[in-house]
């Protein structure tokens, strides 16, 4: 019996170090995802990313920027908002 | 075949197959849903003439698993659809466009480039009018509660940049409340109000009807003046309040998160970057209607809780980046590339770009010139990078904007081509050129052929120039130890960081020690002493209480500050400081307060409230001044929070007093974003809102009731029923300003950053770069920046904690190579450089010769002060040389 269940405890412990490194070896793993790339996606995204983290952006749109990108100039300086 | 494109809301039309914008990144054509081919399989023409067989119609979704460890929500806002109430005749009035048609209209990349043209036969509107609220502040079917926050504003640019358009408008803004409470915000509704033509009206206003011939838009509305009336414009805005992201159910459900009743995200009080599935956090509009400084703290605040995760992953993944070798042009003639920006219509409408860049070949050493519609779209870099290789450019200009904004993104843009960064400059033919010039064509292109031929004398003269490395030194101080600061150190030192923090009182807390509850009901004490008791028994949270900093030396990544405290004389190394030492409350002058005791603060208020003081629980009379000590000019700034204070209170009074009568005098309620809801609780409780203007104040004197009771007598105006009031009050409490701290101006001295007009701490962008100054590694949160809400607070110390690590993270950090050097032989010690140097990177050493100036480059700022000041010419500032900038005047004085 005791036998039978390290077995299995030694099958799980395999199984899982393999699909830890199937993981680590996938390209499609990183540390962060962000979901929108408005500006406050972007924000997140270039501090995580300067801070030494792999980042994955998300947007629904094909470009992004999201409403800011939108706006002719931004108050109260009236910068434009590119 | 065009459909409308959504990028211009719909206005203009565009190709199934298009670009996003110009400026899309990325920048890669992509086909719609509009399609003909995707929607009933014909047509085909693009894959046939694509001469790079990009087009594949055939292409699937893709799926792709992607694994992580923590997750940012930042998806956004939905612009409010005023279709869903007939009212508003969107979409059936010509002329009645939301404020986000009108953003695309007013810009230069709009559809029609940036001309504000009416719908029905696109000529100029003149007589414009904005309804506010729209969709924000109702309880109606389809109508949000809540106030969209950012709305006031947003119109009041929208004014400022019509009258830029045309300085003969005539603007109308029908609203309830300008609701300016963020930072500068008084000062721009103040520069908006004061423009010629302006109306600000205070109205609710209904569409009612269209004239059919010249599509002119009737609006109805009230004044206390004149009644109702009712009067044409030509073109009607809606400023539209701010949604949750359309999908926010599904997106809830895939993510497991929770919503609020709102339908925004649910997170928690204390941690408003927190959702409710540990791993998951959130930034931007998604918490709450909220403006873009906001958006771009909350975001570096939610980085910074995703890197206290998995701090230990760090670099593991992240890869460098590689630029090409330098290479060495030094020996070569100048061979200068211009390269002009139509900026969309920013400059080419003014400035005659094929002109100018076929003047540019003219010029001495220029071997290369072209227009590009956006420089600094990703294609038109890269074009700069390919034809500096392809040419064998070795100086490059780009004729374009400011080089504030983007002289970073073109210096990169050399590096990409191999060439020193130094050997860039920048010609702002946008600024100083088309904007200030757009009446005067013809000038504004010899101008820009000025600015550009200066820029090409200097051009020839730059030198290449080495940045230099500096290691940073790991540690973190947080000067101040109130909730911002706390939490900021709190950030850092969980991601393996030492923290010292300094806190001038005996105890650590903050004015938070005074406060008792939110709105939203939060017992703020209990978390405090629970934030206090995380900060103490933190092993990497060095805490200095009783304690004032004596001096601050060094610069980014090495700072040494000397902490005088209870521990006696400390010297700190660190590498990043964070300024959070808060605010202070105005000690009111007026309204009897200081002489009666019957007369107290909001804060003073709430701690009565708490102690359930008699005179004040049971009061049978209770009235609250708003805007006391600010909004005038002494202090020409809205404190932000007192109206939320003020109802906090009142409601509160009224759970415990239900008979009580309350009466708060204000001159505009400034509940923005979801306390709205509790500004209707408490009207719906009976607490009376009595407006006043600041030329008529309320009065308060000292008198007695009708039933003989000594009570505090209130006189003031109605503006709705046109009359006197006098009220009688059994305490009275003044909204009291947010000021700045008391020790600001010494701090800001300290470590070299500046303060704002009214004297609070000024970050280095207002939206941008919220969390920083101008002065490299030194961050800022908390009400030291403005005043704001506990949740506010916390979050802008999480988003300094996040842009503190982007520094500390690294080992070393980039110093400018624009610094000053001192030719020693020149030198005679007289020491005025030294003096006059804010940033002290000048000083004396000893040599043969006796003392001689010699410049600290890591410390040197390239101001250019000493060079100026230097009586023997023995200073020069790199890359504004005097040759550099003697040859630039030069080129000005000569003719075309």
């Amino acid at each position: 019996m005791e036998k039978e269940l390290e077995k299995i405890e030694d099958q799980i412990r395999k199984s899982l170090a393999d699909s830890i490194r199937k993981s680590f070896t996938d390209s499609h793993f990183g540390d962060v995802m962000v979901v929108g790339g408005g500006v406050s996606g972007v924000q997140a995204s270039l501090d995580l990313a300067t801070a030494g983290f792999k980042v994955y952006l998300v947007d629904k749109a094909p470009a992004i920027g999201g409403h800011m990108a939108q706006l002719d100039k931004t108050f109260p300086t009236n910068d434009c908002s590119i | 075949m065009k459909y409308p494109d959504q990028f211009n809301q719909e206005i203009s039309k565009n190709k199934a197959v298009h670009i996003y914008f110009a400026q899309a990144i990325p920048l890669i054509t992509y086909i719609d849903e509009s399609c003909l081919y995707l929607k009933e399989k014909k047509c085909r023409i693009c894959e046939g003439v694509c001469k790079n067989q990009a087009i594949d119609l055939n292409q699937t979704a893709e799926k792709v698993e992607v694994n992580v460890g923590a997750i940012i929500l930042s998806p956004g806002l939905e612009p409010f659809d005023p279709k869903v109430r007939d009212e508003y005749r969107y979409g059936k009035f010509e002329n009645v466009v939301t404020s986000m048609d009108y953003e695309r209209l007013m810009c230069a990349t709009g559809p029609y480039e940036g001309e504000i043209l009416r719908a029905s036969d696109k000529r100029h509107p003149h007589k414009i009018a904005w309804i506010q609220c729209v969709g924000s502040r109702q309880v109606i079917p389809g109508g949000n509660s809540y106030c969209s926050s950012v709305c006031c504003t947003y119109t009041q640019k929208q004014v400022i940049l019509t009258k830029e358009h045309d300085a003969e408008a005539e603007c109308t803004i029908f609203h309830n409340d300008i609701r300016s409470y963020g930072k500068d915000f008084e000062r721009f509704f103040q520069r908006t109000e004061r423009l010629p033509g302006i109306r600000f009206i205070r109205s609710y206003t209904s569409i009612v009807k269209e004239d059919p011939k010249s599509k002119n838009v009737t609006i109805r509305y009230s004044i206390p003046e004149d009644g109702v009336k009712e009067e044409e414009f030509d073109m009607v805005v809606l400023s539209v309040g701010l949604n949750p992201p359309a999908d926010v159910k599904d997106l809830a459900k895939r993510f497991g998160i929770e919503l609020n009743h709102h339908d925004y995200c649910k997170v928690n009080p204390v941690n408003p970057m927190e959702t409710t599935r540990p791993g998951i956090f959130v930034s931007g509009a998604f918490q709450g209607p909220t403006d873009i400084p906001e958006s771009v703290f909350t975001a570096s605040g939610a980085g910074s809780q995703c890197a206290q995760l998995l701090d230990y992953r760090r670099g593991k993944l992240a890869k460098e980046r590689i630029y090409p070798p330098e290479r060495d042009v030094s020996e070569e003639e100048p061979r200068i590339g211009v390269f002009v920006c139509h900026c969309g219509a920013n400059i080419g409408r003014v400035v005659n770009v094929p002109d100018t860049v076929e003047y540019c070949k003219t010029l001495p050493n220029v071997v290369y010139a072209q227009e590009q519609l956006f420089s600094c779209a990703t294609n038109c870099a890269k074009e700069i990078t390919d034809m500096t290789k392809e040419k064998g450019l070795n100086r490059v200009i780009v004729a374009a904007c400011s080089p504030r904004t983007l002289e970073p993104l073109f210096r990169d843009t050399v590096r990409e081509a191999g060439l020193n960064q130094y050997y860039y400059d920048m010609a702002n033919i946008r600024e100083q050129c088309s904007w200030v010039h757009s009446k005067e064509k013809e000038e504004a292109t010899g101008k820009a052929k000025d600015i550009i031929r200066m820029s090409v004398a200097r051009a020839c003269l730059l030198e290449p120039l080495q940045e230099i490395n500096l290691p940073v030194n790991k540690a973190a101080l947080v000067v101040g130890g109130g909730i911002a600061g706390m939490t900021c150190a709190l950030s850092i030192a969980s991601q393996g960081h030492e923290v010292y923090l300094v806190e001038k009182e005996k105890n650590l807390g903050g004015t938070a020690r005074r406060i008792h509850t939110t709105l939203e009901g939060l017992d703020v004490q209990a978390y405090l002493s629970d934030l206090v008791r995380k900060v103490n028994q933190n092993p990497s949270i060095h805490v200095y209480t009783d304690a004032t900093i004596t001096g601050a030396a060094g610069y980014v990544g090495n700072f040494v500050t000397t902490v005088k405290s209870d521990r006696g004389v400390t010297e700190i190394r660190h590498g990043a400081a964070v300024i959070a030492v808060g605010a202070d409350v105005y000690k009111p002058a007026e309204y009897l307060y200081g002489e009666d005791d019957r007369v107290m603060t909001h804060l003073e208020l709430e701690e009565q409230i708490n102690k359930g003081d008699e005179k004040v629980v049971h009061a049978e009379s209770l009235v609250m001044i708003q805007c006391v000590g600010c909004r005038n000019e002494d202090r020409n700034y809205c404190s932000r929070i007192c109206c939320y204070e003020s109802i906090k209170n009142a409601l509160k009074l009224k759970e415990i007093n239900p008979k009580m009568d309350i009466y708060i005098l204000f001159r505009d309620m400034r509940t923005y974003g979801f306390s709205e809801d509790y500004y209707r609780k408490a009207a719906d409780k009976e607490v009376k809102f009595i407006r006043y203007e600041p030329q008529d104040k309320p009065e308060v004197k000292v008198g007695e009731s009708d039933d003989g009771r000594p009570v505090l007598k209130v006189t003031a105006t109605d503006y709705i029923l046109g009359n006197r009031l006098e009220i009688d009050a059994d305490i009275i409490c003044l909204a009291a300003a947010v000021i700045p701290s008391a020790g600001s101006k010494e701090v800001s001295q300290l470590f070299k950053v500046t303060l704002g007009p009214d004297g609070f701490f000024q970050e280095a962008h207002v939206k941008l770069r919220p969390v920083e100054f101008g002065a490299d590694g030194v961050y800022l949160c908390g009400t030291a920046h403005y005043p704001k809400l506990i949740s506010e607070a916390i979050e802008q110390a999480y988003g300094a904690a996040g842009r503190v690590l982007t520094l500390l993270s690294h080992d070393t950090v980039i110093a400018s190579g624009s610094v000053c050097e001192v030719d020693e032989k020149k030198c005679m010690g007289c020491g005025q450089c030294v003096a006059v140097c804010t940033y002290s990177a000048i000083e004396f050493r000893e040599t043969k010769q006796g003392k001689k100036a010699v410049v600290i480059p890591v410390l040197c700022k390239g101001d250019g002060l000493c060079n100026s000041k230097c009586p023997t010419g023995a200073i020069r500032l790199k890359h504004f040389t005097d040759e550099e900038l003697l040859a630039q005047i030069d080129a000005a004085a000569e003719d075309e």
